[in-house]
């Protein structure tokens, strides 16, 4: 247990280290996230694209 | 651009090279996922303390790698941006916009990381120094890329804009780099340079070496599934896009 409060103390450099990690691991968790949105976004409207076309075809 | 002159331009084709770039995306998540973790550990594990900043040095196994990375990425779309300007090639203009939000973001880290570097060992958050300065600068020109491309319609137009911006600004980046030589700067000299190697302990350059692939392959990774989606954003109309699987009827 204190080695682990230990190490999240980080030697006195605590909010510098994990404010660095910290932002770096949410943006590198969020663009990825937000690259997936807009890819079933576009999928989504494509597929509506491709429906309406075959529906005036027939 | 016709088939006969080199097989490369295959993959010029965005039919072509979307399936291609879902699998070398696949591929460099995994690498990505892989040295992140061994990349970490090395971070806070394997490296020691050391003798001058005690823990909080470690906060340059991301930024040296994002610092990079942001200038690299930048080099990288301005060659995209360039080429798609001389050839006309659709793809290209796509990979430097799929480029350019990941570049920002390693912009964004890379000055995030050395203002909470700065503030316990110069006494600073930011200081009007050449490095911090260019880098701004470097953030600016992404975020102004990305405007560029989203506030003009017609796609073909917004390339040309978007890579006579790109190709201006890349001045800047040898400003970014040399700054540390060129000023008398509040920032550091490279800790690791192509002509002097290395003046970090093995152990810390493995660690950060580790961390710059691993950067890189989240790079390709993110900007390889995102120019998929911009590829078919722009060719929606196309037969093969109606044809995809993944494109449900």
């Amino acid at each position: 247990m204190k080695a682990l409060s230990e190490f999240f103390y980080m030697g006195g450099y605590a909010l510098y280290v994990w404010g660095s990690f910290g932002v770096t691991a949410l943006l590198m968790i969020v663009e990825p996230i937000m690259v997936h949105q807009r890819r079933k976004s576009v999928l989504q409207r494509i597929s509506r694209l491709v429906r309406i076309k075959s529906e005036q075809k027939s | 651009m016709s088939g006969r002159i080199f097989n490369i331009y295959r993959f010029s084709s965005p039919a072509t090279f979307y399936p291609l770039a879902g699998k070398i995306a696949r591929i460099a998540a995994w690498i990505a996922l892989l040295l992140l973790a061994v990349g970490l550990y090395m971070s806070f594990f394997v490296a020691p303390t050391d003798y001058k900043q005690g823990e909080g040095y470690r906060i340059i196994f991301i930024h040296v790698p994002a610092a990079w990375m942001s200038m690299f990425i930048y080099l990288v779309m301005a060659f995209w941006a360039g080429i798609g300007l001389v050839f006309n090639t659709r793809l290209s203009s796509m990979m430097a916009q799929a480029l350019a939000p990941t570049g920002a973001i390693m912009t964004f880290i890379a000055l995030w990381t050395g203002a909470f570097w700065g503030k316990p060992m110069w006494g600073a958050w930011w200081v009007w120094d050449a490095r911090l300065t260019s880098e701004l600068i470097l953030f600016f020109l992404y975020i102004g890329f990305i405007a560029l491309q989203g506030a003009i319609d017609d796609n073909r137009r917004a390339d040309r804009a978007g890579a006579v911006l790109l190709l201006v600004g890349v001045v800047n980046i040898p400003i970014i780099y040399f700054s540390v030589k060129w000023w008398n700067t509040l920032h550091q000299g490279a800790s690791v340079s192509i002509k002097n190697g290395s003046s970090m302990s093995t152990i810390m350059l493995q660690a950060m070496l580790v961390m710059t692939f691993a950067f890189w392959a989240y790079s390709i990774a993110v900007s390889l599934y995102r120019v998929r989606s911009i590829i078919l954003e722009r060719e929606k109309d196309a037969r093969w896009v109606s044809e995809l699987p993944e494109v449900g009827r």
